[in-house]
């Protein structure tokens, strides 16, 4: 009697499992019953998928409360008209894909983005496309969500009129892969966002920033492109940075930098490309970093390195065609050049082993002046300076004596 | 006059020293914009070779004609023409002369690889160049008769414009690093043709944001129509006020 109870109660069971697990697929769209993603997500009960049909629809501010695969066919239109924030996903375990969402609205206070997370977790928003919204996708406490694959497009012309194209903020485990953003203020944003990964994204043309993190530790970043950024990638304030792959591509105006580290420590920046930036790395209060087998070719400064810097290790770098190899602003040097390559090395191999016998210093005199006294930029790209560069190269006084590459190689490395 | 110059620019023609120049800038300026691999640095050493041989070039060639011209000066002084008229004439000459050796050595490539208005600027800056210099020999041939010194002073007055002076400029800016000195260095650079012109091109290249704060107070004041004009108002007074001084003291001259 015992078992046969139990027995049924077991299939009482999977029944209603069964009909839990029956998630039932909604057709939305201006030919369908339902005619809008509002109603059709007031419809549906969690674990529903909808799948909308192309058209062009204004709705005003689209709250996504429950747990829906919300899906675009032939990237149906979200108008938000300049005046609403358009999608607000507030439940957990959301889908959001193959949508084109224009025109949010713009408000300084509320922040309105094109899709905004708020507070959840699992959430993956791929392959949309995004045009001239105010902020992108915005990620606020979201914890396991994917952004993958959508492009972001923007027109911005000031800084105070436009939003960031992938904000994210007190998040952590994102993945942000595959997307296009131009046009924003900052291309991709993160303030207190941890164990993150960005992985090939390109952000291009934007205001101020490529990519612009704050205390976002233990996040990675690889194989990205940030091309001709208003002022390149800057990175704050944050320790156990990854940067592998990524490049850094003209930068180019009187505040531009391809990479600018602030307090930052425990990193790892290896394998970039930094190439017609006015400054490719520029390090402030860096500690117990690795910068290695990079390649800085045709920057206006190659690095410059503020004399807080501590432990940087500089090793297996190309530096080809910059202006200036090494910049700094004072004669303490606690950090190592070793076995880079030096296109100005003008040293001999003596024992053909690849590696320069007499130390580089690749702190020309100018470049020192200028530190010091910037007015004597005028004297740029003169007769003078190049002759008094080269009598410092000979003889260094002024330069800082430690600041040398003890082992150069003669050869660029193949990276 | 016309006939004078006419002697003057078959004279130079007949030495053969400016068509070697014209073949030497020719290869130079090609093989500099062939070595880079973008027309812009190309521009770049273009600049400094502008800023370096024409100059120098210009100086002693025309110092040394001037001298060896003497007795031809002294043949025409016997002349009913006016000292204004000869002199005008010799200088008149010279610079056509190097003007057109330094347009048709530099300015054709310069044409071919990086015709824009920074390219039109270079080339119009070295013509400039030029005729300065000249004007500046004329007036270091009129003070002294000994060839040796003239040659000399024409020399030193060179390597003041190249190199002394942006010596001086260094330590200035170094005495007054605690002032806001920008603007007042550029006033000081336009006491010397070389820094004005370089000042110009290099303002107009993609190098210009390396020079960051103080290159945009540069910028402000001679990246604009207005402060082209002015400056190139300034080049123009340094072929005039020599060349003035020059024929005052050539009028008066006892040969």
């Amino acid at each position: 009697m015992k078992s046969s109870t139990l027995k049924f109660f077991n299939l009482f069971l999977f029944l209603i499992s069964f009909s839990i697990l029956q998630a039932k697929t909604i057709y939305a769209g201006k030919n369908q019953k339902i005619k809008s993603l509002t109603k059709a997500i007031e419809y549906a009960v969690a674990g529903d998928s909808i799948i909308l049909y192309s058209g062009k629809y204004f709705e005003k501010n689209i709250v996504i409360n429950k747990a829906l695969t919300i899906i675009g066919k032939n990237f149906p239109v979200i108008d938000g008209e300049k005046k609403y924030e358009i999608i607000s996903i507030k439940s957990d375990n959301v889908v959001f894909s193959g949508f084109k969402i224009k025109r949010s609205g713009y408000a300084t206070l509320t922040d309105p983005a094109a899709i905004k997370v708020y507070n959840t977790k699992n959430i993956t928003i791929s392959n949309n496309i995004i045009d001239d919204s105010f902020f992108g996708i915005y990620i606020q406490y979201g914890t396991n969500c994917k952004i993958l694959n959508n492009k972001i497009y923007a027109y911005g012309i000031e800084e105070q009129q436009i939003g960031n194209g992938i904000h994210c903020w007190k998040s952590d485990s994102l993945i942000i892969s595959g997307n296009y953003i131009s046009g924003h203020r900052d291309g991709i944003y993160f303030e207190f966002v941890t164990n993150s990964v960005i992985w090939r994204n390109i952000s291009k043309k934007n205001i101020r920033y490529g990519l612009h993190f704050m205390f976002s530790h233990n996040d990675s970043y690889i194989a990205n492109v940030f091309e001709n950024n208003g002022a390149g990638v800057a990175v704050m304030f944050t320790n156990k940075v990854k940067m592998y792959n990524n490049y850094f591509l003209n930068n180019w105006g009187d505040a531009a930098y391809g990479l600018l580290l602030k307090e930052i420590s425990d990193s790892y920046i290896e394998a970039n490309y930094f190439s017609s930036n006015t400054i490719g790395i520029y390090m402030e209060g860096v500690s117990r970093t690795f910068i290695r087998k990079n390649t800085l070719d045709k920057n206006g400064w190659a690095i410059k390195i503020q004399a807080s810097c501590i432990d940087v290790s500089m090793n297996n770098n190309n530096f080809t065609g910059n202006s200036f190899d090494v910049g700094t602003n004072g004669s303490l040097v606690l950090n190592n050049f070793n076995s880079n390559y030096w296109d100005k090395y003008e040293g001999y191999d003596l024992n053909h082993d690849k590696i320069g016998d007499v130390p580089y210093h690749p702190i020309s005199l100018f470049s020192m002046i200028i530190e010091k006294n910037p007015p004597a930029m005028i004297l740029f790209r003169s007769i003078m300076v190049s002759l008094l560069d080269k009598t410092e190269r000979l003889i260094p006084s002024i330069t800082p004596e430690n600041l040398k590459d003890n082992t150069p190689h003669t050869r660029k490395i193949n990276l | 006059m016309n006939k004078i110059l006419k002697y003057v620019i078959l004279d130079i023609i007949r030495n053969k020293i400016v068509l070697t120049y014209i073949f030497f800038l020719f290869l130079i300026t090609l093989g500099v914009f062939n070595l880079e691999d973008n027309s812009s640095k190309g521009l770049l050493s273009t600049l400094n070779l502008v800023l370096f041989i024409v100059p120098l070039v210009s100086v002693i060639f025309s110092t040394i004609y001037i001298y060896n011209s003497s007795e031809f000066i002294e043949l025409l002084l016997s002349q009913p023409l006016k000292r204004k008229s000869i002199w005008l004439s010799l200088f008149n000459g010279l610079s056509l002369s190097l003007v057109f050796a330094f347009i048709a050595g530099t300015g054709i490539p310069i044409l071919i690889y990086h015709a824009d208005i920074t390219g039109l600027l270079l080339i119009l800056s070295g013509a400039i160049l030029s005729v300065i210099f000249v004007s500046i020999s004329m007036l270091a041939t009129v003070y002294t008769r000994d060839k040796a010194k003239g040659i000399g002073i024409s020399i030193l007055l060179w390597l003041y414009f190249a190199l002394v002076f942006d010596g001086l400029v260094l330590f200035v800016t170094f005495q007054f690093a605690d002032y806001p000195i920008e603007k007042l260095v550029l006033i000081v650079s336009s006491f010397n043709p070389v820094d004005l012109s370089r000042i110009i091109i290099l303002l107009r290249l993609d190098d210009s944001a390396l020079m960051g704060y103080t290159g945009a107070v540069f910028r402000e004041y001679l990246g604009t129509g207005i402060g082209i004009t002015v400056s190139f108002t300034v080049l123009i007074m340094w072929f005039i006020v020599p060349l003035y001084f020059s024929l005052k003291r050539f009028k008066k001259m006892d040969l």
